[in-house]
């Protein structure tokens, strides 16, 4: 900091943002413990709203700290390592409910069970068909995919910042349609989250991933307004790297969910 | 490193004390706070484990009682208090493992030295590894709210067992095990973070020159924990958020009648779970690696095959974890499969112990008390190790399961393994880190008390668990009444030298005889941190060291 160094390593100042986000997410499931058990979501709330504010201000300090030469090679030769190592995390995360779909379609219930959980899906379970919205879900995220991959190629190859920014656009218009068909497709699912295997492992698989399609639009709407900002260069944009990362990251697990949960778990039904 | 020295006088440290402490981005004083924090945190834990053996110390029920808890045994009437049981051994072993013995050896060692021995200035992403902190804090938050939140039969707290299995964890009253659900959800992004920091600092902030196969032992060990954290933990964040979803929407992935499995949740547990046994336990292996070189004054026997035995057991942690569920109905191919695994682990793990035996041989030793530790580490590991390869056998399994056979099995490997490391580690570095030394005689005679506490707790169990005492039961037939009273007389020893072992460090830190040299043991003390002055600047290795302060041409 104040000495003089040999190293172009990033030493940071104190930060409050740790303390204030560690306060945040004690308070915000603390108090989504009481909501669940039915005493107010205000706690909850007020956590999140914490929470929320810490990720804006501690990820523009990042954002600043970039733009203001910290960012120097080895330091984002270190924030990409972290950032592979982040989604290496997710996908053991998402191992953990591919183990559920796993089993339960491979072993279903014994004959203890309810005659009806002898099968997968379950008897009476009406799954959707995989070559409907679940196939037009499928391109529409890889051509998402691909729009990320253009704006990519924009940067790095051409340096043409409008490009980019097009092409960005595309992948986040791709990315809502892709959020909103799902939406439709939850409402009109002929079975229920609760009180069946095969809904709890439906919703919660496809539903970690539109979380994650969520985050990853986010992240991608970011990128967008810092390349209008003029932020990006072919030689730094590490932030915007981890953007299509993700992205991809998230597209990979959509085609195992696809080939499981959708196209695994309702062979041998009838499909709406 | 002369030059840091230097620095050492003329950078004056003007942080107040919030800003150091609430608002730290510096690896020194956060590994400093988890080392502090985990102590409380163990402090709490081993007073539960005094007053679990206080009720194990003659049979029938006498402080547990559902008239109320009493500290002292009385004439009055008392009916067994099962629910108080159940909280206590949960809150033990859920503390033990998420809230002590990985922040303390992964956030608080790892943190201090793993960025010295490797001639980093700092972490890679220093005010993540401040987030890491304070989530582990709000993490043992929740986990004590959680004991005394309400909870299963109408009373506070959740008598789960630290595993959490359903249909016990998806059914108990109150709101007390999803706080302890979050409480788990807490401390592994905690840990998450930590590991991808670690992984990013020792791959990417190596003193020039460290190539992979000169860096010391001790990094070595927690980049094999960091990466056994980062594949192990998410997926058991995923089994938890499916018990809170049971829980609490009336999904059934562990619910039998809605086509769910309760036995899927011990798989997904164990996947977890077993890799999590050397997650505790490889950061000590790099501790006592370092502490038995320096007393034999020797360097480390079998440098290279040191570094791959762990990194093999990190990977063979990955494929056994269903030992621990032989008799949940695995089929015969699974349960011989699972064995083989397991006892392969044993060549890897000898190969450890026999080179540490190897780097004592000939050795000019020297008992120091972290010497004392590690020797009494490398004794007591290899019983608990021992054990280990008995109750991997999936037919002895069946008669050992839940007994106290495997209570001793594992405290031999965890707190006489891990909690020795932790020790050793502790009377090793105070000095470095404090900038004063323990006295001599002080920190032996804790070691003796704890040797010989620890031993008498935990031998007797061998002996109860082959008469066929089960675990998790807070009354026990007259028969089994001689070992468990022995047992209790040394958890009473254990916790007086544990009280001693407080009182070193505050007179220690407070009073203890200040360091001057940068070096107080002996050249073979040889990495880099021993270069710095103790305790070390606020900021260091800001001019990186040059490879003759720490490629001394032996060893590595």
């Amino acid at each position: 900091m104040a000495h003089e160094t040999n190293h172009d390593y990033h030493i940071l100042k104190p930060s409050i943002w740790p303390f204030l986000g560690a306060l945040g997410a004690f308070i915000m499931l603390f108090g989504l413990v009481l909501w669940m058990h039915d005493r107010g979501a205000w706690m909850f709330a007020g956590g999140a709203i914490l929470v929320a504010y810490v990720m804006f201000g501690w990820w523009s300090e990042v954002v600043f700290e970039g733009n203001h030469g910290d960012h120097t090679p080895v330091v984002r030769l270190g924030l990409r390592y972290g950032f592979i190592l982040f989604i290496m995390s997710e996908v053991m995360f998402f191992a953990a409910w591919f183990w559920s779909f796993f089993k339960h379609a491979m072993y279903p219930g014994g004959p203890e069970q309810p005659a009806a959980f002898q099968t997968y899906p379950p008897e009476g379970i009406v799954p959707f068909d995989p070559w409907h919205l679940p196939l037009i879900n499928t391109l529409i995220l890889l051509c998402s995919g691909a729009a990320a991959t253009w704006a990519h190629h924009a940067l790095v190859e051409e340096n043409d910042h409008k490009q980019m920014v097009r092409a960005l656009a595309l992948t986040i218009f791709l990315g809502l349609m892709f959020t909103c068909v799902q939406a439709y497709e939850y409402t009109h699912a002929h079975f229920g989250f609760s009180g069946n295997i095969y809904g709890a492992n439906f919703f919660m698989a496809t539903g970690f991933h539109g979380t994650h399609v969520i985050i990853g639009t986010i992240f991608l709407f970011v990128c967008m307004m810092r390349a209008m900002r003029g932020d990006f260069t072919p030689r730094q944009h590490v932030g915007f790297e981890a953007a299509v990362w993700y992205w991809h990251f998230v597209d990979v697990v959509w085609l195992f969910l696809f080939a499981a949960v959708y196209i695994w778990g309702s062979s041998g039904v009838a499909a709406h | 490193m002369a030059d840091a020295a230097i620095r050492g006088h003329d950078a004056h440290d003007r942080r107040n004390f919030f800003t150091r402490w609430f608002m730290s981005t510096n690896h020194k004083d956060i590994g400093i706070l988890y080392l502090f924090t985990a102590a409380a945190v163990g402090f709490v834990s081993v007073l539960f484990t005094v007053y679990m053996r206080m009720e194990l110390m003659a049979p029938g029920a006498q402080l547990m009682c559902m008239e109320g808890m009493r500290v002292l045994p009385s004439g009055a009437d008392c009916t067994p208090n099962g629910h108080l049981w159940n909280v206590i051994i949960t809150a033990h072993g859920i503390l033990m493992m998420f809230f002590v013995v990985i922040p303390a050896l992964f956030g608080g060692f790892g943190n201090y030295f793993m960025p010295l021995q490797i001639g980093a200035p700092d972490m890679a992403f220093p005010r993540m590894n401040n987030l890491s902190y304070w989530l582990y804090v709000a993490g043992t938050s929740l986990a004590i709210a959680s004991v005394f939140a309400p909870g299963g039969a109408n009373q506070a707290g959740s008598g789960l067992g630290w595993v959490l299995y359903p249909p016990l964890s998806t059914h108990e009253g109150g709101y007390s095990t999803d706080l302890a659900l979050f409480a788990v959800h807490l401390s592994g992004a905690s840990s998450i973070l930590g590991a991808i920091n670690m992984i990013t600092t020792f791959l990417n902030m190596r003193a020039p020159g460290m190539t992979l196969h000169k860096v010391p032992l001790f990094p070595w060990s927690i980049f094999v924990t960091a990466w056994l954290i980062l594949l192990s933990l998410p997926v058991l964040a995923g089994a938890i958020t499916m018990l809170i979803t049971d829980r609490n929407f009336g999904t059934t992935f562990f619910e039998a009648s809605g086509g769910g499995d309760p036995v899927l949740y011990q798989h997904i547990l164990w996947f977890f779970g077993h890799p999590e046994v050397y997650i505790i336990i490889v950061p000590g292996f790099g501790i006592i690696s370092h502490v038995i070189s320096t007393f034999s004054k020797k360097p480390i026997f079998g440098y290279l095959p040191m570094v791959y035995a762990m990194v093999s057991i990190g990977v063979l942690g990955f494929v056994v974890w269903a030992h621990h569920m032989y008799t949940v109905g695995l089929s015969l191919t699974q349960q011989s499969y699972f064995m083989l695994a397991t006892m392969v682990i044993a060549v890897p793990t000898g190969i450890k112990v026999f080179s540490w035996i190897a780097t004592m041989w000939g050795g000019s030793i020297e008992f120091k008390t972290p010497m004392l530790f590690a020797t009494g580490f490398l004794f007591l590991f290899t019983v608990g190790g021992v054990t280990g390869v008995i109750l991997s056998q999936a037919a002895v399994d069946r008669y050992y399961h839940d007994t106290y056979y495997v209570v001793a099995h594992f405290h031999y490997v965890m707190s006489l393994g891990a909690v020795y490391a932790i020790f050793a580690g502790i009377y090793f570095w105070i000095g470095k880190m404090s900038g004063r030394q323990y006295p001599e005689w002080a920190g032996k005679i804790h070691f003796w008390g704890m040797f010989i506490g620890s031993n008498l707790t935990f031998f007797p169990q061998h002996f109860l668990g082959r008469q066929g005492m089960p675990r998790r039961i807070l009354d026990y037939p007259e028969a089994f009444s001689l070992w468990n009273h022995v047992s209790s007389i040394g958890a009473f020893i254990a916790f007086a030298s544990f009280l001693w072992f407080i009182g070193v460090v505050a007179w220690t830190l407070l009073k203890g005889k200040r360091v001057t040299q940068a070096n107080y043991w002996n050249e073979y003390a040889d990495t880099l941190e021993w270069t710095l002055p103790s305790p070390p600047p606020e900021h260091t290795f800001e001019i990186l060291p040059q490879r003759s302060d720490w490629d001394h041409g032996h060893g590595h």
